[in-house]
């Protein structure tokens, strides 16, 4: 595939971490928070850990919206798909997302509800389009990078004329919950963790560009290398952060100069600011509720809002407390420090936001990585 | 930060009273296999079930060895490239036979039918069933036919037994790999899983790639001559694909395997579906490969007499077993460094993300 | 929260639709948010649609960038 096996060359792989033990001084540590999900998995997936050097951590961190949607808005999505007159479309990665009480998207589809997996939110439209006497739902979630397929969507319905379909919007945004990250301290006991920069996310930067990052190179005088999907990416990305790091700079460095301009893709982003707004809250699985993280659609399309059209009243679900998520969505814990690791939280039996969807750190960690930490009683 | 001790393994108990079959429970993961031990199992008890492999072996009355197997057929789209569900149905469990070294005598095969089936439907099976089962010279000798009300069905649903004769003294089971064996793969892996889902509404996209749905007991014979005592086992890597075969053989072995993901045979095409989708192709069922698992000495003679056969031409070395208390699968992968590859959670999904 | 892959445009539709081939697998595929897109570039996919276009000039860039790195790697 072009464009992309070049970016995945074994034998380059080698050379290039060769190139970073050697950079890495040996006296010191370094700690980058990869953000995006996506990273976390081609991180973990490509077992990019094992080619860097001993004093160089990756932090894993929530850049994954499956992993951060609340429990409350799964329990609104299922409740949605309870109502009979409604089909609920929703992306696949969200059928298994624990709800309260064990519930799920799936668990409901197996007691009946309409619920329709789907690939893209034009699939939504079209069944909408097909089946006029459904109420079709689409279920709508994701950082930057999926907002703009969600604007296009409803676009069409609306040139459509069609009554019949809503969105159930979920959308949050990056530099926000990049702040949150930095900004809170989970514990008052313990020293903050240190982030010594970031690999910024891929395809959330093809749609924002690069200024969104420059409050923390300038403001929080942190690196932040906006990095391209494949490993080879990664690892050049991680170079750059290392060499900003020894020659304490703290700039927006743009490694993905195939995909990422400076000012990013203004017809996304001038659509999303046409239909949708900043929320005042939301309220974000493991980090808590978080001032102008999310978006709604703009008043002017209430119609097609399903909040507003099914008197949608979210309650709020409280976490496990046995459940490390908070803290390993700052970096501060790992996986394997967490109780409930591999024994009552699996992918298949999530518990909290790292495990729930296959980026998230602890899932992450269990499908390719626990062979490092792991040692179970084997029941044989 | 890693805790020394080994933690006490969890194994979540089915919830009898309030829980529901999803669709997890069918995709050959840890679910299905939950599903079963919590409820056949523990209900069917018996020593023969136990074997755990996807045949039964038993003696016979008047002395030898028999095996038989049986299988359920829901695919949907009933027609895709490179078959459908009778050829499907003839060649699966023609195959479950075949993993054990037996040569399979004969096929019975049930058939669901939902009401309103069309009859020209109906013959396009049969007939693709019956072509089937006279290429590999095993005949369908008995049935059984019954109709259900619109919308129990989807179109038709087959139910398939086969029963199969061991040569003497051949014993090949999914308990009997050791460290140091090694395993090789008959071709290329997720070929039949992507045919199928590239036939599926929602996500449909164009690819030149047909199911590998195809009866390997003529392979199976080749490679048991060639291998002799050395061939330690077989197995068809079907739902859940390889990842779900190699960790049940680990379980089964009680030991771990080490792969190198560049020596595993997959099509481009099957590649680039699986990066559209957000798919592993690891997991991604097939229909006519087999995974087989022997011992060193034997290794050479068995590739080459799999690579002679049409069925094997692809065939390739992938790694080999090793003593591991935890029964990890790990992986080198292209880019050099290692991941595990895990039994499948739930049903593989097309992701997002 | 990218999963994104870049392919080949092969065809233009009506709609701002186009069609797209990975190595031939081929899928149809939104273009709204990508504009003048034509024929033979590679575009960024991402939940049917496409996000922005490839640019060739940098991409060749950054291998040889990605060379470059490997080579300091290496023993002299």
């Amino acid at each position: 595939m072009k464009y992309v096996d070049e970016y995945r060359d074994g034998a380059l792989a080698r050379d290039i971490a060769a190139t970073i033990a050697a950079e890495v001084q040996p006296d010191r540590s370094y700690a980058f928070m990869e953000f995006c999900g996506g990273h976390t998995h081609a991180i973990s997936r490509y077992g990019i850990e094992d080619l860097l050097p001993k004093n160089l951590r990756m932090i894993h961190g929530p850049g994954c919206p499956v992993c951060v949607l609340p429990v409350g808005r799964i329990d609104d999505a299922i409740r949605l798909a309870a109502n009979p007159a409604v089909t609920l479309c929703t992306y696949a990665d969200l059928m298994r997302v624990p709800g309260s009480h064990g519930a799920s998207l799936l668990k409901a589809k197996a007691a009946g509800a309409d619920i329709r997996m789907i690939y893209s939110s034009l699939d939504a439209v079209r069944i909408a389009e097909a089946e006029p006497s459904r109420e079709v739902v689409f279920f709508a979630i994701g950082f930057e990078t999926t907002t703009p397929p969600t604007a296009i969507a409803l676009r069409q319905a609306i040139a459509k004329g069609l009554s019949n379909f809503s969105v159930f919007c979920n959308h949050v945004l990056t530099p926000v919950a990049m702040r949150t990250i930095l900004d809170t301290n989970d514990d008052p006991n313990e020293a903050p963790i240190i982030i010594d920069g970031f690999v910024g996310p891929s395809h959330v930067s093809s749609i924002i560009g690069l200024a969104p990052y420059r409050e923390f190179a300038e403001t929080w005088r942190k690196p932040v290398v906006i990095a391209g999907f494949e490993p080879l990416d990664v690892m050049q990305a991680i170079l750059m952060l290392v060499r900003q790091v020894n020659q304490q700079r703290a700039e927006v460095e743009n490694q993905y100069i195939r995909a990422v301009t400076a000012t990013g893709n203004l017809i996304a982003q001038n659509l999303c600011a046409e239909i949708f707004e900043l929320r005042d809250s939301f309220e974000w699985r493991g980090l808590g509720h978080v001032a102008a993280s999310a978006l709604k659609l703009r008043a002017a399309y209430a119609t097609y809002d399903a909040e507003q059209r099914f008197a949608v009243q979210t309650t709020a679900a409280a976490d496990n407390p046995a459940c490390e998520c908070p803290a390993i969505l700052r970096g501060r814990k790992r996986p394997a420090d967490c109780k409930l690791f591999a024994t009552v939280c699996t992918p298949e039996t999530p518990t909290g936001a790292c495990m729930v969807s296959s980026e998230g750190a602890c899932a992450a960690h269990y499908t390719y990585g626990r062979f490092r930490t792991h040692r179970m009683q084997v029941a044989s | 930060m890693n805790s020394e001790a080994p933690r006490k393994s969890f194994r979540r108990k089915l919830d009898i009273a309030h829980g529901r079959v999803d669709m997890s429970h069918g995709s050959g993961g840890r679910a299905m296999a939950d599903l079963i031990a919590g409820i056949f199992r523990a209900e069917f008890a018996n020593d023969l079930l136990d074997q755990g492999n996807d045949q039964a072996s038993f003696p016979t009355p008047s002395g030898g060895r028999m095996v038989m197997t049986t299988d359920g057929y829901v695919v949907s789209p009933l027609f895709f490239p490179g078959g459908d569900i009778g050829s499907l149905a003839v060649h699966g469990t023609i195959n479950d036979v075949a993993m054990s070294g037996a040569r399979p005598l004969y096929l019975s095969a049930s058939f669901i039918i939902e009401e309103g089936f069309a009859f020209a439907d109906l013959q396009r099976i049969a007939r693709s069933m019956g072509d089937a089962s006279r290429e590999a010279g095993v005949p369908v000798i008995t049935g059984d036919t019954k109709v259900v009300e619109r919308g129990k069905a989807d179109g038709v649903f087959i139910a398939t037994t086969a029963i199969g004769v061991v040569p003497d003294g051949l014993v090949l089971s999914g308990d009997r790999a050791e460290p140091g064996d090694i395993v090789i793969v008959s071709g290329s892996m997720g070929d039949h899983g992507v045919a199928i889902m590239s036939s599926r509404e929602n996500l449909e996209f164009e690819t030149e790639i047909r199911s590998d749905s195809a009866a390997l007991h003529e392979l199976v014979a080749v490679m048991v001559q060639a291998a002799g005592p050395h061939l330690k086992l077989m197995r068809d890597p079907t739902r859940g694909g390889l990842a779900a075969t190699l960790n049940e053989l680990a379980h089964q072995s009680k030991i771990g395997f080490r792969i190198d993901e560049d020596a595993i045979p997959i099509k481009s095409q099957v590649a680039a579906a699986c990066e559209l989708l957000g798919l592993d192709p690891l997991f991604v069922a097939n229909e006519g490969k087999l995974v087989a698992v022997v011992a060193p000495a034997g290794a050479d003679a068995l590739l080459a007499a799999m690579r002679a056969h049409r069925h094997g031409t692809d065939a390739a070395i992938i790694g080999k077993a090793v003593a591991d208390e935890q029964r990890f699968v790990q992986m080198t992968t292209s880019f050099g460094g290692g991941r595990i590859v895990d039994w499948l959670s739930g049903e593989q999904l097309p992701r997002i993300c | 929260m990218c999963l994104a892959i870049p392919a080949l445009v092969v065809q233009i539709l009506p709609d701002q639709m186009a069609r797209i081939s990975l190595d031939g697998v081929m899928k149809t595929i939104s273009i709204a948010l990508v504009e003048d897109v034509a024929v033979g570039d590679y575009v960024i996919v991402h939940v049917g649609h496409a996000l922005t276009r490839i640019d060739p000039a940098e991409a060749e860039h950054t291998l040889a960038l990605l060379a470059e790195a490997g080579a300091l790697g290496q023993p002299a």
